[in-house]
């Protein structure tokens, strides 16, 4: 039996305002547990919440990019359900009229382009954060209210690689227009799996699982693989697939089951009769559309095509747009692209990782970097000699200050290179003729004495150009 | 009686609600629910042809403040009223159910 898969992905979006979605309570992280939260938050008697104009422009900003039409007649709908996280007991969402729809993104698998449908996005508020312990659990209602975008996919998803490249491009995507941070491991990007699979040619879908505790792009492709093994291997034994709810367990790469659904969610969902409607006008539209920042998708085919960078070149530099940005003003500043482009992925990232910081968080700045790869390109230092430089930028220092203050100009100059070379030549006259008896080695020689009589900074290209035009006169 | 709910429904929205019922309760409110909603089905004899639904009965619309911050401090007034708090927490019995569907 041939089977086929379809996937479908909720994908939570934490928004990097300043103030919740409801309420002015400040929206930051670390702070005292309830220290952000005010009555509106508590949803206390004879409140009334206000929309944040920023949360909606946000939601405008992540359709523009994610392709989607924006629904310029929205509102807000109310989702009622206990839960010690919500103490209004109901979430204040979108289901009737959400901010946008009929999005997509395209994904490249081994080479091969798709676009993946995106149904609908909305904004909706977050809930609060619980532990646990023995016999209570603590509620934290910073959270709470906190702006959200839940972004749902068309059911084209029809395998777990797609899955991850998926994820990967709505990240960059709206990692790109700075609305969020989108980082699994903070929590900033949260993923709601639900997957089926289907006998090739039946025309309705399987029975479709969810999965929970997914914490990275990695774990949901291996919890869907595992998934979609075990649902065709209940298929093929004859059994059928119920709908449950199972948790990828991080260490054994299995699902467990954690309950079984029985008949569906009853949240009676209502206009929320607190917030007036929204109309979104075109002109609103096109100011924010006109501001939003290239796309990485058109900065990687820029990179490829009028700097010359190869498709992986491209693909890692627009990770995050800061590093993009910083690709852009290095080259900017005159600086050779694929160099600039090296030295991002192999040292900045390596000192990034090492030092576990973000680039915008460093010393690192484009104008002496571009400096660094400028003296290295026109001969002033070696690319040996760079590594030194390289450290001295991590800490801010100014590149052709710093290889003056330490003497690390590389020798190039011809007619100061001349004399050395001759001395060398004059004093070591076996060399010479070792070298007119075929034995090359004799040149490796005449260099290394060359360096040495040059503490190292002669130019090893310019040197072994004189030499050899020395040797054979 | 016109039947527009029975008592199993009139169960399952007291369950929605975290309410228990006697069989005695059952019996009465089924009924007076019934009338309840029966009184709002007048609002179906009024003529919508050609009127587009709304989603709200107030005439305001875009109704939104700018994304500024403002601390109101009333984290302990809040907590006063929990039912119970430890360590600026609010304290309740332990969540068994990890859903947090949102």
């Amino acid at each position: 039996m041939n089977f086929e898969t379809t996937i479908g992905l909720e994908v939570h979006v934490e928004l990097k305002t300043h103030s919740k979605i409801f309420s002015p309570s400040p929206v930051e992280f670390g702070v005292d547990p309830n220290a952000n939260t005010n009555v509106i938050d508590w949803g206390y008697p004879g409140v009334l919440p206000t929309t944040n104009k920023g949360v909606v422009a946000d939601g405008i900003i992540a359709a523009l990019a994610l392709h989607a039409d924006v629904e310029q007649h929205t509102h807000f709908d109310r989702k009622n359900y206990f839960y010690p996280d919500n103490p209004k007991a109901y979430q204040i969402t979108q289901a009737d009229k959400p901010i946008a729809h009929d999005g997509w993104v395209e994904v490249d698998v081994d080479g091969v382009k798709k676009k993946i449908g995106i149904e609908e996005m909305h904004i909706e508020e977050d809930a609060g954060k619980n532990t646990h312990e023995r016999d209570y659990s603590y509620v934290d209602l910073n959270r709470q209210g906190t702006p959200l975008i839940e972004i749902v996919s068309k059911p084209d998803i029809a395998s777990p690689a797609e899955a991850y490249a998926y994820l990967e491009a709505l990240r960059q995507r709206i990692q790109f227009t700075g609305i969020s941070d989108v980082k699994m491991e903070e929590g900033s990007m949260r993923v709601d799996v639900n997957i089926s699979v289907r006998p090739v040619g039946q025309k309705k879908f399987g029975t479709k699982t969810e999965l929970k505790n997914l914490n990275s792009f990695n774990y949901v492709q291996r919890g869907l693989e595992y998934e979609e093994k075990r649902q065709q291997q209940v298929l093929m034994s004859g059994g059928s697939v119920r709908q449950e709810t199972r948790r990828f367990d991080e260490k054994t790469g299995e699902t467990i089951l954690m309950r079984v659904k029985e008949g569906s969610d009853d949240y009676r969902y209502f206009p929320e009769p607190d917030l007036p409607a929204l109309n979104i006008s075109d002109d609103w539209i096109k100011e924010l559309g006109d501001a939003m920042p290239e796309m990485p998708t058109k900065r990687r085919e820029r990179y490829v095509n009028d700097l010359g960078l190869t498709d992986y070149d491209a693909m890692v530099i627009t990770q995050t747009k800061e590093m993009s940005d910083f690709f852009d003003a290095t080259v900017a500043l005159k600086a050779d692209s694929k160099m600039a482009a090296n030295y991002l992925q192999g040292d900045v990232n390596a000192y990034l990782n090492d030092n576990h910081v973000d680039l915008q968080a460093t010393k690192l700045t484009p104008a002496n970097l571009a400096g660094m790869i400028n003296l290295v390109s026109d001969g002033t230092i070696s690319s040996k000699m760079a590594k030194k430089v390289f450290k001295a930028i991590t800490n801010g220092e100014e590149p052709k200050a710093y290889v003056e203050a330490h003497g690390l100009v590389q020798l190039s100059d011809p007619a100061k290179l001349q004399p050395i070379i001759d001395d060398v030549l004059q004093a070591n006259p076996q060399s010479i003729e070792d070298f007119n008896n075929g034995k090359k080695r004799a040149v490796g020689f005449l260099v290394g004495q060359i360096m040495k009589q040059t503490h190292g900074q002669a130019n090893p290209q310019v040197v072994n150009k004189l030499l050899m035009t020395a040797l054979k006169h | 009686m016109a039947n527009r709910i029975n008592r199993e429904q009139v169960q399952h929205v007291a369950g929605l609600a975290k309410l228990e019922f006697t069989d005695a309760q059952l019996d009465a409110f089924t009924p007076q629910l019934d009338d309840i909603i029966g009184l709002f089905e007048t609002l179906s004899e009024v003529d919508t042809e050609g009127v587009e639904a709304t989603s709200s009965v107030s005439d305001q619309l875009n109704v939104m403040r700018e994304d500024v911050a403002d601390n109101w401090g009333q984290s302990q007034a809040l907590l006063k009223n929990a039912p119970d708090a430890a360590r600026g927490f609010i304290k309740v019995p332990a969540i068994i159910d990890e859903s947090e569907d949102n």
